[in-house]
Formats: C-alpha cells, sequence, structure tokens
C-alpha cells in the first residue's frame, strides 16, 4: 500500500500514455500511487478527465522541463 | 451511465483504422459499452498474420508510420477488448467473401456477426462509421 510506482510514457503519443496509465493501475491496489510522465501534452488534459471519469484520485499535475508528472491514486 | 458506442470500420486505411481504435480503446477503458464491426476493407488487416502496415490515406498515415510512439492501431483494439471488455465483432459477410472463418482472425475478435444481428444488438447505441 502507498507504494508510488514511476510509469515513463515519455515519447509516446495520444492514447499511449493514458494506455500505460490504465494498465499499471489495474495491477495496483486500492491505495496505491502511480506517477505518470508524458511530454504528450494532450495526457495533461485526458488523464484527469479519465480520473474523474471512472473515480480515481488526482493527488498533483505538473510540468517539469517539458515532461508531465501526473499523480493518480487508485480509490477503487 | 455507460454509454453504448458501436464503431463500424469498413476503410482499411491507416488513419481510419487508427482513429478508430483511439476510440475504442478510449472510450472502453473509461467504462463505456463499445462493440465495433469490422467489414469491407478494414476486415483482412485482422487476419491472423497479416501485415501490421495499413495504406495511408494522405500525409497524416505517413507521418504516423514514421513516428516511433504511436501505439498501432491493432493494440489499440486489442487494448480496447482486454482492459475494457470490447466487443471486436467481424462481419460475416466479409469473411464469407474472403473465404475465411472465425479461426482465421487475429484472437481477440468475437464470433462472426450478421449486420441484422449487430444493428439488432446496437440499436440503442452511437454509431460510428470509419
Amino acid at each position: 500500500m502507498n507504494e508510488v510506482k514511476t510509469i515513463d510514457a515519455r515519447n509516446t503519443f495520444c492514447p499511449g500514455p493514458l494506455m500505460e496509465l490504465i494498465t499499471y493501475m489495474r495491477q495496483a491496489e486500492v491505495g496505491d500511487t502511480l506517477e505518470l510522465l508524458s511530454t504528450d501534452a494532450g495526457t495533461a488534459n485526458d488523464v484527469p478527465e479519465w480520473v474523474k471519469k471512472v473515480g480515481h484520485e488526482l493527488i498533483s499535475s505538473e510540468q517539469v522541463e517539458g515532461v508531465w508528472h501526473l499523480k493518480v491514486r487508485k480509490a477503487k | 451511465m455507460p454509454r453504448k458506442l458501436s464503431i463500424i470500420c469498413v476503410s482499411g486505411s491507416h488513419e481510419r483504422l487508427q482513429m478508430a481504435g483511439m476510440i475504442a480503446s478510449v472510450a472502453a477503458a473509461s467504462g463505456d459499452e463499445v462493440s465495433v464491426f469490422f467489414s469491407m476493407n478494414a476486415l483482412p488487416h485482422f487476419v491472423k498474420d497479416a501485415s501490421a502496415d495499413a495504406p495511408a490515406e494522405g500525409k497524416f498515415g505517413e507521418l504516423m508510420a514514421n513516428s516511433a510512439g504511436v501505439p498501432p492501431f491493432r493494440q489499440l483494439f486489442r487494448f480496447a477488448a482486454e482492459m475494457g471488455d470490447a466487443r471486436l465483432l467481424p462481419c460475416s459477410m466479409a469473411l464469407d467473401l474472403l473465404g475465411l472463418d472465425e479461426g482465421d482472425l487475429e484472437p481477440e475478435l468475437a464470433a462472426a456477426t450478421g449486420l441484422t444481428a449487430f444493428l439488432a444488438e446496437t440499436a440503442d447505441a452511437q454509431i460510428l462509421t470509419f
């Protein structure tokens, strides 16, 4: 529980980063936090939308040197 | 409330298969109930050992084919089926014309389906055609 796993989806295009996140989310335990790294700008909007729709929790979203870091907690 | 989405793939072009695969994968992984019906020039791309390439309609298809990091359309449809329970339905008429049966298709494809059954099952769905 509470493990932070980093998923490196840099240099892949939509919907690659979201697919990576969903794949690892399936394997994670409830309460785990996943950090997705993406260089695809659309991901910064799409991932929070998906998280909201399926009922997980977006912890943070920030861009550092051209890379989006999105932290998501598995809520169910 | 899950939405019912029916996607009809007719074209064998890279751009159209890619767009259909993107919509199928994202919708299915977001909880929508997705069915994809493959017929005409789209179906041969799902025959076992078929080339992963599809001809480009224009510049964008070429751009995608030459860009690393674009998920291949077959991977998108497989993801839709495995992660989002999308049903990938081969058209029975197209299979008959090709002289193939379900066993000749990629394993993520479901049972051969006729147009009448597909339309009846998806009567209350939003339909997108590619």
